[in-house]
């Protein structure tokens, strides 16, 4: 009953989500409001409609309406009610609806709040994003369908999986679920996925404005960029939030102590947030300077091709990973959709390519703007050796007929120096002047943070010597950190002397003069933290493996971990777990006992791996409890230890990172702020006064 | 003022400019570039949704078994042949193992020849595996997995029926149990060979 | 505790201790008492990809096969093979798939290659766009010639904004 009203409710979305396509369009074209009008109040139905569904999932998956293939697919007795609506985005079917819904609300906000600001871009703004609604909620009707009931037909082997009954069927109504993957009942369920996927159904937005910028020509001026700004870092944190989250629950469930294995599935995340962060950069060109126009456009239409792109490979098989869905009838209906999103914005973007053209003249080679290009053809080169090496094995098997694979160490040699530079110039570009930087200026700005990461990396490699590499990332760290936390001691020191105020007023005032600019800071300071995470993951991580009877230790640095007994217990979420007890010593001290446990998921027949983790802010000891062998005189148990240097620090990043993105999406509504450097005397230019 | 300015870049502007020679160049560069991936993607696609090949011509191929022995394919015409893909570490593979080798035991002089092929192994293990299912058909390791490549199979264990033409007369996805194998051997015996 | 996994963990142990005790009393001349152990089985079979998981490298895979394939470096080592004498049989039993880092020659070189090119091509590009803007004249677009603000309301824009900073 609930179901078949989310069914309806559904296919009422698809239609209007079309209706809304076709209308806004032909609205645009032919300049008829009444029917863009139309087209908005079509849209603004679609995201309750779909909500009405969503709820209609959810309800289902707790009450556990085995009737419906999706609930028998993820849901469960066993499940907590927790588990049961996380199951939502837990499978193929639900988790397209849930994508559709999320997309369906940035639309619905968007209209809310800028109807009367964009008139002219609108009509194609919910074009662009109404058909891109209606593919995604297509899918889920026609081809994902959440909505299908179990039939079966006598003497078949199997149920049949439909929404409408098929002749000579009778409806099957199992006891019990299969329930959700073992590796996805996790507290970070609720974390990751929702994260990542609002992360990239954001991106729908300044997308559908630069289409809409493109058909209309106002692709000339920056109004779609200062329109979507906000969006953008909206989209943005939350894919960073995703990736990180998706690192964290990586660590903690899957067992191989890390939290980045560079599989296709990282990378497709990866690749659209580097070149949305690029994005980010070259719209404060376009902002400041008139330039990089071509850029920005080019950016937002591969960031948002990459996140479709990301959902074709994780759900259509086409390259193997570990986190793949279950392979679906989606790859036709997607690669069409892909290819004509690809070949559609191409074409406009070259009708248009001469709106495009900068506005203003490079006054010296030395300047921020050079910088600026510089880290933008960066973030690309890296997208390309990621992208590179995510589709080579495709590649290779198509033309030698030989599967290969692609593994960390190509990402970890290629990518490496480039992040190196990357993080370098991150470092040193608030140092360059806007327009023109003189090269005393320029070595004056630099000679402190420079002299001081110096005394910190010899110091430091004394320490490490044995890994001569690692100094000249630990040197990095320092430096960008330096030249960083400069650029606040000049602001605050400035204010000191002029306003009198003390450092802490003095500090807050600066941040709330200029919330992009040291909200930008602070998301530095975040992505160089993260970067101090990957450096002790790449130089000091140690591992050791060993098997013990109890009472018998294992020793690895200046940790070593006595094996006290096992003991086995049914668990939650139907589990049988063992679990072993250890007691960590330090230099000879004892620090902690810790419980590393095998969860065996007795109806999957899938067994997962918890880690026991000592965690510090130097370094994590990660125990895992790998084998174990019972008999009646003793027990006898195989860990694998990890020592994990310095990984707590792309967790405290990326509270950095949020912290900064809020402070830097903060709007201040008395605050007026310049967008174009003006030079003086040059009054034919735009002096767009914009509020921020 | 705000709004004065965005009036600004409206209406009265030929935005038709003709492109030059080098702009559209790299966009020709461009246009190749994303059809070549498209034609990657959709490649890859149909890589990915074919199943094992159960129809024409089965692919040839020469098999080393673990005591150095050699089978080709080709050299078995006129008669049956069944190609079970197998590994010791599969848990379905043990289920139809003691069926296989019963049904050897009862056709093997009626002009019927079983290969196994083992997919991905360790010798060790296969070797106590054929021992554990006292396994006596040829069965030979799949080195670089090109026989498993050949007929494109998607896991173990997998069984391949090879008419006395040597033609593929369909497979079998998972465990067989009895008398799934007795029947379609016995179809393939019953036709004549030239 | 599952029985079945129970019976399988603590076979696959004891045949793997079985293997390492044989071993080690055949081949124990020349050797470091106790080799190989678990940390040289692993510095290998990091290196390596599990030939049948979906991109799982080989050290950390918890299936039945890949303790099969571990028990095998194992074995292998015990009898004195090299590092490279274990990955290059890896490659020619199960595939060249089974590489985590693809070998830098023949097709498989491009992967490598392409990356650099691409790196340098920007960089070239780069330079290229640097340059164009160099050799702008001021403000060419269109739009200021059409534009309909009096230079006194501009003035008076430019007066604001001074002003703000």
């Amino acid at each position: 009953m609930i179901a078949d009203i989310g069914l309806i409710a559904l296919t009422i979305a698809f239609l209007f989500s079309v209706y809304a396509t076709v209308a806004s369009a032909y609205g645009g074209w032919r300049n008829r409001s009444k029917w863009v009008e139309s087209a908005r109040n079509a849209s603004l139905l679609v995201f309750p409609l779909l909500t009405v569904s969503v709820l209609a999932i959810v309800y289902s998956l707790i009450t556990l309406d085995f009737s419906l293939a999706y609930v028998y697919d993820v849901s469960s007795q066993a499940m907590s009610p927790f588990l049961r609506v996380t199951a939502l985005w837990g499978g193929q079917d639900g988790s397209v609806l849930f994508w559709a819904w999320l997309m369906a609300g940035f639309v619905v906000i968007v209209l809310l709040r800028k109807w009367e600001r964009d008139r002219e871009l609108m009509p194609y703004v919910i074009a662009t994003s109404m058909l891109t609604t209606a593919f995604f909620v297509g899918l889920v009707l026609f081809i994902t369908n959440p909505f299908q009931h179990l039939w079966y037909q006598y003497g078949a082997p199997d149920a049949i999986k439909a929404v409408f009954q098929p002749a000579n069927t009778t409806l099957y109504i199992p006891q019990d679920g299969g329930g959700l993957n073992p590796l996805l009942r996790h507290f970070g369920m609720i974390g990751h996925p929702p994260t990542t996927y609002i992360g990239f159904t954001g991106f729908i937005i300044p997308f559908a404005y630069a289409i809409a910028a493109l058909i209309t020509g106002k692709s000339r001026g920056d109004e779609w960029i200062r329109t979507t700004r906000r969006w953008t870092l909206v989209a943005w944190i939350f894919l960073s939030i995703g990736l990180i989250l998706g690192g964290r629950w990586a660590y903690d469930v899957l067992g191989w102590g890390g939290f980045w294995g560079w599989d296709p599935i990282e990378n497709a995340m990866l690749m659209p947030w580097l070149t949305g962060t690029a994005f980010l950069h070259s719209v404060m060109m376009t902002e400041k300077r008139g330039m990089m126009k071509k850029w920005n456009m080019v950016l937002i239409i591969l960031t948002y091709s990459l996140s479709l792109f990301g959902t074709f490979i994780t759900r259509t098989g086409v390259i193997s990973s570990v986190h793949a869905f279950s392979k679906s009838a989606l790859g036709p209906a997607f690669f069409t959709f892909i290819g004509l999103t690809f070949i559609g914005s191409i074409y406009l973007l070259y009708w248009r390519w001469d709106t495009l053209e900068t506005e203003h003249s490079l006054e010296s080679f030395v300047s921020r703007e050079t910088v600026f290009v510089l880290q933008n053809m960066l973030f690309l080169a890296i997208t390309f050796a990621v992208f590179w090496g995510t589709v080579f094995p495709l590649i290779s098997e198509l033309v030698t007929g030989t599967k290969i694979t692609v593994g960390p160490p190509y990402f970890k040699s290629v990518t490496g120096p480039l992040f190196f530079v990357e993080l370098l110039l991150m470092g040193i570009a608030p140092l360059f002047a806007w327009r023109k930087q003189t090269v005393k200026n320029l070595g004056k700005a630099i000679w402190q943070p420079f002299a001081g990461s110096l005394v910190v990396s010899i110091g430091w490699g004394y320490l490490h010597r044995m890994h001569p590499m690692s100094i000249i990332g630990l040197w990095l760290v320092a430096f960008v950190v330096f030249c960083i936390l400069a650029e606040f001691w000049k602001g605050v020191k400035a204010r000191t002397s002029s306003k009198g105020e003390n450092p802490i007023q003095a500090l807050i005032h600066l941040i709330g003069r200029n919330h992009r600019r040291y909200g930008g800071y602070f998301i530095h300071l975040g992505v160089i933290l993260i970067a101090l995470g990957f450096i002790g993951d790449s130089y000091f991580k140690q591992e050791t493996q060993g098997t013990v009877t109890a009472g018998e230790r294992l020793v690895i640095g200046n940790y070593q971990m006595r094996f006290d007994g096992l003991r086995g217990y049914p668990g939650s979420d139907g589990r049988e777990i063992v679990e072993a007890n250890l007691t960590l010593f330090k230099d000879g001290k004892e620090v902690r006992s810790l419980q590393p446990r095998r969860d065996y998921f007795v109806v999957q027949e899938q067994p997962v791996t918890v880690p026991g983790v000592y965690s510090t802010a130097g370094k994590d000891v990660y125990i895992m409890l790998l084998d174990w062998e019972v008999s009646d005189i003793d027990q006898q148990a195989t860990f694998k230890i990890y020592i994990n240097s310095l990984i707590n620090w792309v967790w405290i990043g990326g509270f950095v990172m949020i912290f900064g993105t809020i402070i830097a999406a903060w709007s201040s509504p008395k605050q007026l702020e310049t967008t174009y450097v003006l030079k003086p005397g040059m009054s034919t230019s735009l002096p767009a006064v914009q509020e921020v | 003022m705000i709004d004065q300015n965005n009036s600004l870049t409206d209406d009265g502007i030929n935005l038709e400019v003709p492109k030059s020679r080098r702009t559209k160049g790299s966009v020709f560069i461009v246009l190749a570039v994303v059809l070549a991936l498209l034609g990657l993607f959709a490649w890859g696609l149909i890589q990915s949704g074919k199943g094992p090949v159960d129809s024409g011509d089965a692919p040839d191929f020469t098999l080393v078994d673990f005591n150095g022995s050699t089978i080709t394919l080709s050299e078995l015409r006129g008669q049956v042949v069944i190609i079970n893909f197998w590994a010791s570490w599969c848990p379905p593979c043990r289920e139809e193992a003691a069926y296989l080798e019963a049904t050897w035991r009862k056709y093997k002089d009626q002009g019927v020849i079983f290969i196994g092929v083992d997919y991905v192994d360790t010798e060790k293990a296969a070797l106590a595996y054929m021992d554990e299912f006292d396994l006596t058909y040829f069965n030979g390791p799949d080195i670089g997995t090109r026989i498993a490549q050949a007929y494109n199979i998607k896991g173990v264990p997998e069984t391949f029926y090879v008419d006395k033409l040597g033609k593929l007369r369909g497979m079998h996805i998972g465990p067989l149990s009895t008398p799934q194998l007795d029947e379609k051997i016995d179809e393939m015996l019953a036709e004549s060979y030239p | 505790m599952g029985h079945n996994l129970k019976r399988k963990l603590i076979l696959a142990l004891l045949v793997t201790l079985a293997s390492l005790y044989l071993a080690t009393l055949v081949y124990a001349q020349g050797t470091t008492p106790g080799y190989p152990t678990d940390n040289d089985v692993n510095q290998i079979a990091k290196k390596l990809y599990c030939p049948v998981c979906p991109n799982t490298p080989l050290d950390v895979c918890e299936t039945q096969a890949c303790k099969d394939w571990r028990g095998q470096i194992r074995d292998q080592l015990s009898e004195g093979w090299t590092e490279q004498q274990v990955i290059d049989y890896f490659v020619a039993q199960y595939g060249e798939r089974v590489l985590a880092e693809p070998q830098r020659k023949g097709f498989t070189s491009l992967v490598w290659l392409f990356p650099v090119i691409a790196a340098l091509l920007g960089l070239w590009i780069s330079y290229e766009i640097l340059k164009g803007w160099r050799a702008k004249k001021q403000v060419t677009i269109p739009i200021v010639e059409n534009s309909q603000i009096s230079p006194e309301v501009l003035a008076k824009i430019e007066e604001e904004i001074r002003k703000l900073n």
